[in-house]
């Protein structure tokens, strides 16, 4: 290589990346997508971070009836639980001190009972030890855990304010601290 | 997409295994090239396992101080297994002063030490692209090319698959570019530069992007942000021998 030759190299260099960084420039305003800006991109419901919750009507422990659809507005945890798992049992003073903590700023959480895997009596008795006060749902032929595709119990779905799923959590048992953390930061991405 | 294995009552995370599996092998290389390099593998090996532990550390940190009240009443929870408790960012700023910190005070030099880095890191990136596709998550824009598959209720493209297979490029190409014993760091910058053009491209086919005002992708500018930088350094670090 001659000494003319360097510049020529270095400037055919330059040349490249000035070109490349050209292209991303270009590459980033060609796929913006404005009318994208706080929805996802797909209006399909699934159960996964990002979708829109599937919606569910069930019955509840204490004979009522509830619609995830009908919750929309409200910060929605959705627990799936049955009284065999030992996590859910864990957990479950955690979600109950949860509830008592924001029921009033709007967040609301299901305890979603996979009642085809369990017994009615027995889930009556779990409500009763310990003193359950949020909603019980009953997913009598377990379509629902169907639904959610789940693989593992518990597991709990965070759902905003707009009926989107921003955390999934399967397993347990979760603490008071991380499910407190999760509200907190669907109240603030509300406000 | 295969994001769980039950074995009796034991729930395995396919997508956590494959980055273990990617960590190992990573490590493998990184301590390989090392030796090529004529550094000291147990020395290389030991900057990475620091500078990750102190890079989940400060990922969990970093997430406790956006609750600071919370955290702060029940401080035994910053021990918790529970990997959504993470803050990436934080992750990343905490391990990479943490390198800068260890480089210096083990007295190896940055840039044959990045070299060494750079096909374990390239190889690394094929597994989280093979952990998006056990996991599903990374996952496409609805789509009605040939070639969609049905995912999430919908068709959509490939992008996991995507990713993998530029990934392995990305390692091929990096393998097949030995660095030189003296080390210019270029190696490295061709991974970061590389994997992140990757990301602003395929960016645009993702269904999970987040949207900045004016319907920019988050990941895009940053990716941007990335491969400037990165073309930066390449041309401040540049001999002309290696061109």
């Amino acid at each position: 290589m001659t000494e003319s030759d360097i510049p020529s190299r270095k400037r055919r260099w330059e040349i490249v990346m000035v070109a490349s960084l050209a292209v991303t420039v270009l590459w980033t305003f060609y796929s913006r997508v404005p009318s994208a800006v706080g929805a996802p991109l797909s209006s399909s419901p699934s159960p996964r971070e990002g979708f829109f919750a599937p919606d569910f009507t069930l019955d509840t422990l204490d004979g009522g009836r509830v619609a995830l659809s009908e919750l929309r507005g409200n910060i929605v945890v959705v627990n799936f639980w049955t009284t065999w798992c030992p996590p859910c049992r864990e957990e479950t003073p955690a979600l109950e001190a949860s509830y008592e903590a924001y029921k009033d700023s709007g967040v609301i959480i299901l305890g979603l009972n996979l009642t085809d895997q369990d017994s009615l009596t027995q889930v009556e008795a779990f409500a009763k030890e310990f003193g359950l006060t949020y909603p019980i749902l009953l997913d009598r032929d377990g379509s629902v855990g169907l639904m959610y595709q789940l693989n593992g119990l518990p597991t709990t779905f965070f759902v905003n304010r707009e009926g989107i799923i921003r955390t999934v959590v399967v397993g347990g048992p979760m603490s008071e601290t991380f499910i407190h953390s999760k509200i907190e930061a669907l109240l603030k991405e509300s406000k | 997409m295969f994001p769980y294995l039950r074995l009796g009552p034991l729930l395995i995370q396919m997508p956590l295994l494959a980055l273990l599996i990617g960590l190992w092998a990573g490590m493998s290389l990184v301590e390989r090239d090392a030796k090529r390099l004529e550094m000291d593998p147990s020395r290389v090996g030991n900057l990475i396992t620091y500078s990750l532990v102190a890079g989940i550390i400060g990922a969990r940190l970093g997430y406790a101080l956006r609750f600071p009240s919370l955290y702060a009443s029940k401080p035994v929870s910053l021990l918790a297994l529970t990997p959504t408790t993470l803050l990436p960012f934080m992750g990343l700023l905490v391990g990479a002063i943490t390198f800068w910190i260890l480089i210096d005070r083990e007295n190896l030099s940055l840039r044959p030490t990045l070299d060494a880095l750079a096909p374990g890191l390239a190889l690394f990136m094929v597994f989280v692209g093979i952990a998006h596709v056990l996991s599903g998550d990374a996952y496409g824009a609805p789509a009605n090319v040939p070639w969609a598959i049905r995912l999430w209720n919908d068709y959509r493209h490939p992008t996991q698959f995507y990713e993998t297979l530029i990934a392995l490029t990305i390692f091929t190409v990096v393998c097949g570019r030995y660095p030189k014993p003296e080390g210019a760091g270029l190696n490295f910058l061709l991974v970061v530069v590389l994997t992140s053009a990757s990301r602003l491209f395929l960016e645009a086919f993702r269904g999970d992007s987040v949207f900045l005002p004016g319907g920019f992708r988050e990941a895009q500018l940053i990716a941007a942000a990335v491969t400037g930088g990165g073309f930066y350094w390449m041309r401040k670090w540049m001999n002309i021998e290696s061109i």
